[in-house]
């Protein structure tokens, strides 16, 4: 296992296709135990970098340099094709093995292990996501990345699904690379933020890029006064059928 | 004992099956059915090859059929043509050229409907050995190559993001499809071959809920299908390829019956 700290930087990394930059010249690194976000308007490269930085293209320019091979990936999109008959047991050991009781826990911390024995195509958007999130997480990997995990999950359950990604980044000590529209949400459990619009736009605490006149510029006053806003906490968490599973402090 | 040309058949259907059944779950779930019918349709141009050249039949159509499909590989990616048309393009003109070359080969005694359709009579001992050989070889390199293919098909950048080289096991995965059809065309024959692999699968997907279910009843829908086709082809004289793939349809059929009242239930 590789100890460094480091577990991917991007330098100057970019691709270069069909005559334009999807995105081009991105310094970022990801570091144990700390959770970086981009954010940044459709179409900015958030999902490209991403995937530069999983290492799924072939050509690109600058460089990424990789220190683990325990990954986890949660896609922004997964299509379960209906000729396919997987359950959510099944979805779990993708692309590893793990012991009963590992899928059952995961399952739990995302708050969907009565549908352990279920088959995906009978999960609703959000109790999809909720198994993605508990497979990648099942895995106990040193990176993690994460696609707007909580798409279609709802409001409280997004709040929950966060502060267990919070979570797992300090318990696991992996590195998080999450993207994510919910900025108000998300950016209290963030350690730094890259916005990104094509290029890196402004980067630093949750504090700095909101406070910044870039961000402001791309995502308008309103959203920088939201962030201010969601300050507070719940006392207790609900599972998704509604039941309190946890109180916190 | 072997000497039977019934018992020869069907000890070869049945190793036959046994390979048609996982392989076939792949060919359903990844949308290869198109695929796998161009790399059977190339085996007739490796059945002649094999005949002018006088080299074995199954070594042969196995050569052809991998590089048409190291070819198809190659071409998906540097033409814009959708898969689609390139599989009908590269299909029909193996076909074709197949049909012109035999057209040549007049002074050849040459069974074609045998080779479209398959022929019983024609395995001999040899070809037990082949199928029995090359169908373990097949199901040892599926089963070790298994997890990351599967997980390729499910998804292909979340395999490749977890480290499991979709692109290798996708590779590999055409040359044993080419390969069961190297071992299979005499039996079943270039046109049905891809009803072998298909329709088991189809039925087995209408009664199953998760992957290996799946796998096992095509594989003991293949085994039936085999069983009742030949013994048909034998009872009432048909050609054993299409008896095969009629039983199979009626066993597709009857699991039909199975959903709608699962539907009904619902």
């Amino acid at each position: 296992m590789n100890t460094s700290d480091t577990l991917v930087r991007l330098s100057k990394a970019g691709i270069y296709k069909d005559k334009k930059w999807l995105v081009r010249d991105v310094d970022l690194e990801i570091n144990r135990g700390k959770i970086v976000t981009l954010i940044g308007p459709n179409g900015s490269g958030k999902t490209t970098t991403a995937k530069i930085a999983l290492g799924l293209y072939k050509s690109i320019s600058g460089n990424v340099e990789r220190n683990t091979q325990n990954i986890s990936y949660v896609p922004q999109k997964v299509s379960i094709d209906w000729t396919l008959p997987v359950r959510v047991i099944d979805f779990m050991v993708l692309t590893q093995n793990l012991k009963q009781d590992d899928i059952s826990e995961a399952l739990d911390l995302t708050g969907v292990k009565h549908l352990k024995r279920s088959n995906l195509r009978d999960l609703s958007g959000g109790e999809f996501q909720r198994v993605l999130l508990a497979r990648a997480i099942a895995k106990k990997p040193d990176l993690l990345v994460l696609d707007e995990p909580v798409q279609g999950v709802d409001f409280t359950g997004e709040v929950a699904l966060y502060s267990l990604i919070k979570e797992i980044s300090e318990k696991l000590n992996c590195g998080i690379l999450l993207i994510s529209h919910d900025l108000h949400v998300v950016m209290s459990a963030t350690d730094y933020v890259v916005c990104l619009n094509g290029h890196v736009c402004c980067c630093g605490t949750p504090k700095d890029v909101a406070q910044s006149k870039h961000y402001k510029e791309l995502f308008g006053e309103k959203s920088a006064e939201l962030l201010s806003i969601y300050e507070h906490n719940h006392d207790h968490v609900h599972s998704s059928d509604g039941n309190i599973i946890k109180e916190i402090k | 004992m072997l000497d039977d040309f019934l018992v020869r058949a069907i000890i070869a259907g049945i190793g036959i099956a046994l390979v048609t059944g996982p392989l076939g779950c792949f060919v359903v779930w990844r949308r290869l059915s198109f695929f796998g019918d161009t790399l059977a349709h190339s085996a007739l141009l490796g059945v002649l090859l094999s005949i002018s050249l006088n080299i074995n039949v199954s070594l042969t159509i196995f050569v052809v059929s991998s590089l048409v499909a190291l070819i198809l590989l190659r071409l998906e990616k540097s033409t814009n043509l959708a898969g689609d048309s390139l599989l009908g393009l590269i299909s029909h003109s193996s076909l074709a050229i197949g049909l012109v070359i035999l057209g040549f080969l007049s002074f050849i005694r040459f069974d074609v409907l045998g080779v479209l359709f398959g022929d019983i009579l024609s395995v001999n001992t040899n070809d037990l050995l082949f199928i029995w050989i090359g169908g373990g070889l097949i199901l040892a390199v599926l089963f070790y190559i298994w997890k990351p293919l599967f997980a390729s098909t499910v998804n292909y950048e979340l395999a490749e993001a977890e480290g499991m080289n979709p692109e290798r096991v996708n590779a590999i995965f055409t040359i044993l499809l080419a390969a069961l059809i190297a071992i299979s065309i005499k039996m079943i024959g270039v046109l049905l071959i891809t009803g072998l692999l298909i329709i088991p699968t189809a039925m087995a997907r209408n009664l199953s809920n998760n992957p290996k279910q799946m796998v096992v009843l095509s594989i003991i829908g293949g085994l039936l299908s085999v069983f009742i086709g030949l013994y048909a082809s034998f009872e009432i004289n048909t050609a054993s390829g299409p008896s095969i793939v009629v039983v199979a349809l009626i066993l597709f059929i009857l699991s039909l019956l199975r959903i709608g009242k699962k539907y009904y239930e619902k």
